[in-house]
């Protein structure tokens, strides 16, 4: 019985631990959403008003249970994709995510190529 | 092989050129035109001068409402009050103001010496709620209809221009 209690003691507090542990960084929202009316910034690294209300939003949201892809969600939804430094997959943006890959692949087959040919003449 | 080098670097050539033409020709003044057309969802903003909260339903009441977010401070918006006091006697349209970060003192003498063109006054002290409406700098205005869809969207002070697009968008009742 006591080692019932000690495992059911042990199994809640490793649970409250593990949840505390996925507390959201503020500071990687922050670095992850750009500042509207500053040169190049993310809100992190602004003292702008701008970024100064955006901080408070977010800690609000966070206040709220949100995760921290709901956070992005809401605030691209209010000032779209271009507040966010790592924009989601969409057809705006899918040459962006896709050409380096097809570069990639278009240099390897042009290397292989050159490879056979060059191993033909010997 | 010697072809296929060669396409290749004319094909990279004419990407580079429609990457140059595209960047060249486009807007680079960021602007939230993209909630044209997007419905406006949880509206709150405390009253300026009473506890009353003003919310959806208060909107939807009215058949075009211009959402005018303001604050003395703002040399800007001394320019487009004139054009907000002619709105303001439309029949089709009334207009809430949103007194933003402002000081409630200055605010009142603001109106007082220019006039009072909103049918409800509200306030947003920290611009938290503001960030619900996409706002990032004042002034901006918005029109809505009765379903609180986003009609037009302007950012900066209301001109000659905008005060006749608005006129002519809520004839259209």
């Amino acid at each position: 019985m006591k080692l019932k209690i000690f495992f059911i003691i042990f199994f809640l507090h490793l649970n409250f631990n593990l949840h505390s542990d996925e507390k959201i960084d503020e500071s990687i929202i922050h670095k992850n959403l750009r500042c509207l009316v500053c040169q190049g910034q993310s809100i992190a690294d602004s003292n702008s008003d701008f970024a100064m209300t955006l901080k408070m939003v977010v800690e609000d949201l966070i206040e709220q249970g949100k995760t921290e892809e709901e956070i992005y969600n809401f605030l691209s939804e209010k000032y779209g994709d271009w507040i966010l430094y790592n924009p989601k997959f969409n057809s705006g943006n899918f040459l962006l995510w896709v050409l380096p890959y097809l570069a990639l692949i278009a240099g390897g087959i042009i290397i292989v190529l050159l490879i056979r040919k060059s191993s033909k003449k010997v | 092989m010697q072809k296929i080098i060669r396409y290749s670097i004319v094909l990279l050539f004419i990407f580079i050129l429609l990457v140059f033409y595209n960047s060249l020709n486009r807007e680079t003044n960021y602007s939230t035109d993209h909630l044209i057309g997007n419905k406006l969802a949880n509206v709150n903003l405390k009253g300026f001068n009473d506890k009353k909260v003003y919310t959806s339903e208060d909107l939807r009441e009215n058949n075009y409402t211009l959402i005018n977010f303001w604050a003395s401070w703002c040399a800007p918006c001394r320019v487009e009050h004139p054009h907000l006091m002619q709105l303001s006697k439309e029949k089709n349209l009334k207009i809430l103001g949103v007194n933003f970060k402002d000081k409630k003192i200055n605010a009142l003498k603001f109106l007082n010496d220019l006039g009072n063109p909103y049918y409800y006054l509200t306030t947003d002290s920290n611009g938290k709620q503001s960030v619900t409406f996409g706002i990032y700098g004042i002034p901006e205005s918005i029109l809505i209809n009765s379903e609180l869809i986003v009609i037009k969207k302007f950012i900066g002070p209301l001109n000659e221009q905008d005060l006749n697009d608005i006129k002519e968008t809520i004839k259209s009742l």
